[in-house]
């Protein structure tokens, strides 16, 4: 009896010391490739800042309006965070790499997917980075056409298009991740729609002369008033 | 095949330059040879200018008939595809139509060479054909016409060629007659600001009718400006700096009266776009020149540099301030980028004034439009939209000297303006500051 506890024993301390010789260089591995991790993570992180603060990406991003939105969520600056991001992506990827190494089933599928997910991340950010630009760009463009054309209420129209441009941006991020798919099925429906109602008021403004000269024909001394407004800028 | 063109003469470089780049017609480039070479050249380029081009051919064939009777001459008409007959009524007109009127002979024959350059107006393709052809045909002395204009005489060849075929100067600039609130961009922007940053009092430096020498075509073809993703915007504009920074040697004349053109709310973003542009983006490039001149000086002026109508026009004031101040309000954001806080206050503070007592100080207007040139240098944001935003601002100067010369005489305006002229140059410093801040 004692010599068959001894034996059991000595058995599992055996399968212990075999599976901890077994384990003890991966795990060795593992500590290597999240320390190398982190140092590569770093420089990748000071490159970048450095790349992004040379081509003024802060700029780029204020005129986004994507520095807003990060100033109301009391984060850092554009370049700031990118960076950040950039670091603990490649980190979490070299520790998920060591992790990996240990050979444990089910990790192992969990990092396969996290490898599988990261270029549709990447191209969700890209996607909503210039989706924020485009519609800062169209909004302001709206806001200053209608200023000069002398349209009532040029704000509101610049945040519409501001918004239908958002929607449409979000809408083609979470299509991308694989987030909500129905939901955004829905909201790009309701933006799809909200696009038509938009070109059909852009169909309005760009056929105001057309009107402009039905008018004209209808009512010739109104029209001469109205030029009376101008004088000759050159 | 490409050439290594740098070791040849300017004229050569340009004529290669030129088959290269192909942009001439062959059946053009057949006409030209069929003329040869020529001593002076008339470009009219047109775009559906039916109504006038038959006046300004004859009064142009008449100018020279008097003035130039022993040159060689030809007529350019670069056409930006007009459907209602312009090139043929420029080509149809003939010398001999003349004589019966006005007993003058040609004792050469004048010719005149019309050709298509595209579907849709071009100034800078138009200009860039006038110059091409004045190179190839080796022409002394040019100028271009504008088409639209009812009051031009045949002595306006000769105001424009004569200071170049006697006097040797390189461009020739116009000054008009024109009505005391007609050409407010120019009085209150081109002019004090391109005397202010070149040193010259160029009284019309956005030009319609202008005469040039042979050489300043082929230098002007040779620069890149007809690739540079502008479209050619406000190439006339381009074309009277070049010259200026080039030290070419400039005088303006007298022409006469100039049109009184009616325009639309609508008119005044495209003109922005066809003046402050071309100025504003010129700045880089030309910063070791403008940022060394202090002061100005007036240049050499065949007959008044300038003359004022007084007769009286009606304007809605109350619109043009309503469009200053909703545009003030509106665009506050996009102001914040390209204006210092306390220049948009001080816009905020008199967007706020009522009409009677409105009033957009010179020293104001000058830091806006500095402010705009240092923001436009470094794209704060696009540039197309910071030339859109000084346009509610424009109006709300126009406004002001609107206000202030409403019961001016001549010699008031012409004070009003020289102020002004003179606050651009005293504030240069703060548009150089502004520079370097920004750098």
């Amino acid at each position: 009896m004692r010599e068959m506890i001894i034996g059991e024993l000595s058995q599992a301390l055996l399968e212990l010391r075999m599976g901890f010789a077994h384990y003890l260089p991966r795990l060795i591995v593992m500590l290597i490739l999240a320390f190398a991790g982190w140092a590569i993570a770093y420089a990748v992180k000071v490159v970048l800042r450095s790349i992004l603060r040379l081509i003024q990406f802060d700029k780029l991003s204020e005129n986004a309006g994507a520095s807003q939105l990060l100033k109301n969520a009391a984060l850092p600056s554009a370049s700031e965070v990118l960076s950040r991001f950039l670091f603990w992506v490649v980190w979490l990827g070299f520790i998920l790499l060591g992790v990996s190494v240990l050979g444990i089933l089910g990790l192992q599928e969990q990092v396969a997917k996290f490898f599988f997910f990261l270029p549709r991340l990447f191209v969700a950010i890209f996607i909503l980075f210039f989706g924020l630009l485009a519609a800062s760009f169209f909004s302001r463009a709206a806001l200053l056409a209608a200023v000069n054309a002398n349209i009532p209420s040029p704000r509101v129209l610049s945040i519409a298009i501001r918004s239908i441009v958002i929607v449409f941006v979000l809408s083609i991020v979470f299509e991308e991740l694989g987030l909500a798919e129905q939901t955004m099925l829905v909201a790009f429906g309701i933006a799809f729609g909200a696009l038509m109602l938009g070109l059909a008021i852009a169909f309005g403004i760009g056929g105001k002369d057309l009107a402009q000269g039905f008018l004209e024909k209808k009512f010739v001394r109104s029209r001469k008033e109205e030029n009376e407004d101008e004088l000759s800028p050159l | 095949m490409t050439h290594d063109t740098s070791a040849l003469m300017p004229a050569v470089r340009t004529e290669i330059k030129l088959a290269e780049e192909n942009f001439l017609t062959d059946d053009f480039l057949r006409q030209l040879i069929n003329v040869g070479e020529v001593d002076i050249l008339i470009g009219v380029p047109t775009h559906n200018n039916a109504k006038t081009i038959g006046a300004i051919v004859q009064a142009i064939q008449g100018g020279i008939l008097r003035w130039f009777p022993r040159e060689r001459a030809v007529i350019i008409n670069p056409d930006g595809g007009s459907r209602d007959g312009t090139p043929e009524l420029v080509t149809g007109i003939s010398i001999d139509d003349l004589r019966p009127v006005s007993n003058l002979h040609a004792l050469r024959t004048l010719h005149c060479v019309s050709t298509l350059y595209g579907n849709g107006p071009s100034s800078a393709v138009a200009l860039r054909t006038i110059l091409a052809a004045a190179e190839l045909l080796r022409a002394k002395a040019c100028i271009v016409m504008s088409p639209e204009s009812s009051h031009t005489e045949g002595d306006w060849v000769s105001k424009l060629l004569l200071p170049i075929r006697k006097d040797g100067f390189d461009l020739v600039t116009p000054t008009y007659r024109r009505h005391k609130f007609d050409g407010l961009l120019v009085t209150n922007l081109l002019y004090p600001m391109i005397r202010a940053l070149y040193g010259l009092r160029i009284r019309e430096p956005y030009m319609q009718e202008f005469g040039f020498s042979g050489g300043l075509a082929g230098e002007f073809l040779l620069q890149d400006v007809w690739n540079d993703g502008t479209n050619g915007r406000g190439i006339e504009l381009r074309f009277a700096l070049s010259a200026i920074t080039g030290r070419q040697r400039i005088c303006q004349s007298f022409l006469g009266q100039k049109d009184h053109v009616e325009r639309h709310a609508a008119d005044l973003v495209p003109a922005l776009r066809e003046t402050v542009g071309p100025l504003f983006s010129g700045l880089e490039s030309t910063l070791r020149t403008w940022s060394n001149v202090t002061g100005s000086q007036p240049i050499s002026t065949i007959g008044p540099d300038h003359e004022v109508l007084l007769n009286p026009v009606r304007v809605n004031r109350k619109r043009l301030k309503e469009m200053f101040s909703s545009g003030v309000a509106e665009l506050a954001g996009v102001f914040q980028a390209i204006l210092s806080p306390a220049t948009l206050a001080e816009l905020q503070r008199i967007a706020g004034l009522e009409e009677g007592n409105f009033c957009y100080p010179a020293e104001l207007w000058v830091k806006t439009v500095y402010e705009f040139a240092a923001s436009y240098q470094k794209s704060v944001i696009s540039r197309d939209h910071i030339i859109q935003a000084l346009a509610p601002l424009f109006r709300g100067r126009a406004l002001t000297f609107l206000l202030e010369n409403r019961n001016g005489t001549a010699e008031d305006v012409e004070s009003n303006i020289e102020g002004l002229c003179l606050e651009f140059e005293r504030l240069k410093p703060y548009l150089l500051q502004l520079w370097k801040s920004r750098e």
